[in-house]
């Protein structure tokens, strides 16, 4: 039996009002490939973060062992130097450098302070070799598809001694081929000796590769299976990954049964030239008079594409297809034509790109809908404080006063604040995108009592959400979205996480 | 009276305790205002009084004008994180095409004011277009107009030199002054239309005062304590009072200053209370949550950038109209003084703050260092290093004022 190469033991790790991780412990012997898998917010990347240093030593509690010896990373440059290299989603390549630029970046090979340029390449050319990427070194990055630039990535990994090699979500951005090439690969590294943790969302990869799989649940960890020569099968780890009862934080509404279709999406494509990636793939939905839509799907599956697509596109992709509101076909070109339409968008993201943080509550939430308060354009500052004044009530955002700093609010108020701005446009298609991420739960609860008020009084919500018990909790009725297409509808009746989350992982 | 004054009521505050909170919150704002009190006083103590003379006030207010409409025009720039550094030439370009127009083509001055001004707008949307439409820096765009219009100063006054304006009612605009025909016996070495005008000033600036304090109060929004509300109204009269009544001792307000108010005055309305002008601020503040709110932010941009060459015509005009011709280096260092001031005047790099009001206050200390400097016979060299370290401090004080919000 192979030996314990990492154990981390007791991990605890608090965000301000969130405990992510909650006494974790974690296990993986030497030369297998650990496969970490939950949905999100269970806390697999906070787990690896603190693995690699990312929150240093001292920002969580617990320990971590290598080959049985305690480990303190301060920071990334520690764990680097222990042997372990991490891999994220999102690429964190430099896209106009070249290939062996990247691949040495941060570990340049010198002569005094001199770059040996010569050498980089050779070695360069070696890396490449072993992780079988057959281009010219010199190649710059943006020239390069997805699968190789993950290739990149792991060359640049190996180039240190890794010990560790973590992978998170390598094959989100893959198409089939290049994720066979690169389990492929990982096969290889563990014939060499490298162990891989890998965290994956695609259940049916996870079985064909691993050796071991750890389900997180909430920041805990649930069960470690054993996962050799095809034991396990997707139900046994959708059971552990979503097994939980639901909790009572869902106020009570009775369903909606309207056919009056308010929105109504036909065929839609979209494609991100700026990436060259199709994002979304014949989309077909929706939505009745009254009825909150929930958009489920793992994150990256498309959901706030397709959101972005319907509401004026404003990320310019090429988008084909047809959008009809209440009946009338529109063509978007920018979001002030949606809103005019009577959709409105609260963004996922309401610091970057909902709220005008260094602004007061008053100038936010009237933002969207200032020709409503203006006369010949020239603002009634009276009827905007009262405005102001009104939402502040009627959402209880908890501030000073209206002229407080939204900057300075806590994230549940600053979520009212997004959510009263666009009551205020009084649109009759609402779009939440991850509408209670990142906030506690009394102003979860408020905000879905607020989201029943909204239905009742006859207004459509479309609810956009990773966490499975609240599109559960929610839902009038259930799209899943799976890598840019729609792999399921389903009543609230019929619908559960397992199915759900089979559809989501298809 | 000052319990109703008191929204959020303390154990029975003094006037001093007053005064220090007052000053210590908003001391960004106010710090300006002190920097100048300062700054003028040093130069009217080593002046021995000639800084604050009636002649010499005047003069400031004039040197400082170009400067300030510009200042006014750039402050917008800079909120909505861009730069324009071709107003300088742009401006002395269009001042030498408003002389050419009043010289050579003989056009009358009610149509070449406006057809300069319209010429400032087009060279603004173009730059505009550069950088909303085409997606260029504006560092990088507007540098290009730099040289393209730096070369069009030399092109069009190549072959005359200096272009001399004789046209009476065009160079008023940098050296005359109102009329005054108001009671022309009674003190005749008194400006009686600019005191007049002062005194509305002083009693519209009371009145919305007041009225703005009302409604605060009716929102149970926080207000200054009526003692420090009562001197702030005093010392601001007073200095409006005091500036009237320096400058009517000479010969009243000059056009130069009635067009810097002007511009100042319908800026500050449209920044402070229009749609438009929220919407400016809003893309400065998050250009992404801005878009996202139905604001067009490329339209916003076409509109900075078109005001910004509007004011630099005007500009411009304003500086050939002082010189009472164009000269071949009209422009030169403009678009920095510009900058400058804005800077001074509080407007933030990092978008979405600054107050046309302030910037205009920035243009008055950049230009009071100089006016100072030149009344005490410091060479050109030391006053530029001055007016660096000033720019320095100012910029230094406002990182510092701001971050200790945080």
């Amino acid at each position: 039996m192979a030996d314990t190469l990492l154990e981390m033991r007791n991990i605890t790790k608090t965000f301000p009002g969130v405990k992510a991780l909650n006494n974790v412990s974690f296990e993986v012997k030497e030369g297998e490939i650990h496969c970490l898998v939950g949905e999100n917010g269970a806390g697999k990347s906070t787990l690896m973060k603190v693995l690699s240093g990312v929150y240093p030593h001292g920002e969580y509690t617990g320990q971590i062992f290598i080959h049985g010896e305690e480990q303190v990373f301060r920071s990334i440059r520690d764990s680097e130097k222990a042997g372990i290299a991490i891999i994220y989603q999102e690429l964190a390549l430099f896209p106009d450098l070249t290939v062996y630029e990247n691949i040495f970046l941060s570990n340049e090979i010198c002569n005094g302070q001199v770059i040996d340029w010569n050498e980089t390449i050779k070695r360069a050319n070696e890396l490449m070799k072993r992780v079988g990427l057959d281009v010219n070194p010199a190649a710059k990055i943006k020239s390069l598809g997805v699968g190789k630039q993950q290739l990149v990535e792991i060359a640049k990994a190996i180039s240190r001694e890794v010990k560790i090699l973590i992978l998170d979500e390598p094959t989100s951005a893959l198409n089939e081929v290049d994720s066979e090439n690169l389990f492929g690969l990982l096969r290889d590294f563990k014939a060499n000796g490298v162990t891989c943790i890998l965290i994956s969302h695609k259940l049916s990869e996870v079985i064909g590769i691993a050796d071991k799989v750890t389900v997180l649940r909430d920041g805990q960890t649930i069960i470690t299976l054993d996962a050799q020569a095809g034991a396990l099968s997707e139900n046994e780890i959708i059971k552990n990954m979503v097994g939980r009862e639901i909790e009572n934080i869902y106020p009570k509404r009775e369903h909606i049964r309207s056919n009056e279709v308010v929105l109504e999406v036909r065929n839609l494509n979209a494609y991100n030239p700026a990436v060259g990636r199709e994002l979304l793939k014949d989309i077909n939905f929706h939505v009745n008079k009254g009825e909150i839509i929930g958009l489920s799907g793992l994150m990256g599956s498309g959901r706030t594409e397709l959101a972005m697509s319907i509401f004026g596109n404003p990320e310019k992709y090429k988008v084909d297809g047809e959008i009809y509101v209440r009946g009338k076909k529109y063509a978007f070109t920018h979001p002030n034509q949606a809103i005019d339409a009577g959709v409105a968008y609260v963004t996922e993201d309401r610091k970057a790109k909902g709220l005008i943080l260094i602004q007061d509550v008053k100038h936010n939430i009237t933002l969207a809908n200032l020709r409503q308060l203006a006369r010949n354009m020239v603002i009634d500052e009276y009827r905007e404080s009262e405005v102001a004044e009104e939402y502040r009530q009627s959402l209880n955002i908890k501030t000073p006063s209206i002229e407080q700093t939204v900057g300075n609010l806590s994230g549940g108020n600053q979520q009212k604040v997004s959510l009263g701005k666009w009551l205020f446009v009084k649109p009759d298609v609402l779009i939440l995108d991850e509408p209670t991420r990142g906030i506690d739960v009394g102003a979860k609860f408020e905000i879905y009592t607020i989201m029943n008020r909204l239905v009742q009084q006859g207004m459509s919500i479309i609810m956009i959400s990773s966490e499975l018990l609240e599109v559960l909790g929610m839902s009038d009725r259930i799209y899943v979205v799976s890598s840019g297409r729609i792999t399921g509808e389903l009543s609230i009746e019929e619908a559960t996480e397992e199915k759900i989350m089979t559809l989501a992982t298809d | 009276m000052s319990s109703i004054a008191n929204a959020n009521p303390e154990k029975s505050p003094t006037f001093f305790t007053n005064i220090g909170r007052v000053l210590s919150e908003n001391i960004r704002e106010y710090g300006m205002f002190i920097a100048l009190f300062v700054i003028m006083g040093f130069f009217t103590i080593t002046t021995e009084g000639v800084f604050l003379s009636s002649r010499n006030i005047v003069n400031l207010i004039n040197q400082a004008g170009y400067i300030g409409v510009l200042a006014v025009g750039m402050t917008l720039v800079i909120v909505i994180r861009h730069i324009d550094l071709s107003v300088g030439f742009l401006g002395g370009f269009l001042g030498a095409v408003a002389a050419i127009s009043m010289v050579q083509w003989n056009l009358p001055v009610y149509i070449v004011i406006p057809m300069i001004m319209g010429l400032g707008i087009l060279a603004g949307l173009l730059t505009g277009f550069l950088v909303a439409q085409l997606g260029i820096p504006s560092f990088v765009a507007s540098l290009a107009g730099w040289l393209i219009y730096r070369g069009a100063i030399l092109v069009v006054t190549e072959a005359t030199g200096t272009i001399i304006i004789a046209n009476k009612a065009f160079n008023a605009i940098g050296n005359g002054f109102i009329p005054d025909i108001l009671w022309a016996n009674l003190f005749p070495n008194i400006h009686k239309i600019t005191l007049v005008v002062g005194l509305v000033a002083i009693i519209l600036f009371i009145i919305s005062e007041i009225n703005n304090r009302k409604q605060k109060l009716a929102y149970n929004f926080e207000v200054l304590p009526m003692n420090i509300f009562v001197i702030k109204l005093v010392l601001i009269s007073l200095i409006i009072g005091g500036v009237t009544w320096l400058l009517a001792g000479y010969q009243g307000l000059s056009w130069t200053a009635v067009v810097v108010l002007i511009v100042g005055g319908v800026y500050h309305f449209i920044t402070t209370r229009t749609v438009l002008g929220r919407h400016i601020y809003a893309v400065g503040g998050n250009p992404e949550a801005a878009e996202l709110s139905g604001i067009d932010v490329k339209k916003i941009i076409y509109t900075v950038f078109g005001s910004m060459g509007m004011l630099s015509a005007l500009s411009g005009m304003l500086f050939a109209a002082r010189l009472q011709s164009a000269t071949t280096t009209a422009g030169v260092l403009w678009e920095l003084d510009a900058i400058a001031a804005a800077y001074v005047g509080g407007v933030s790099a990092a978008g979405g703050v600054g107050k046309v009001t302030g910037s205009l206050i920035g243009a008055l200390v950049m230009m009071s260092l100089t006016n100072g400097m030149n009344l005490m016979g410091i060479g050109i060299s030391y006053q530029y290093m001055v007016r660096g370290f000033v720019l320095a401090l100012a910029v230094i004080f406002d990182v510092a004022t701001r971050n200790r919000g945080k």
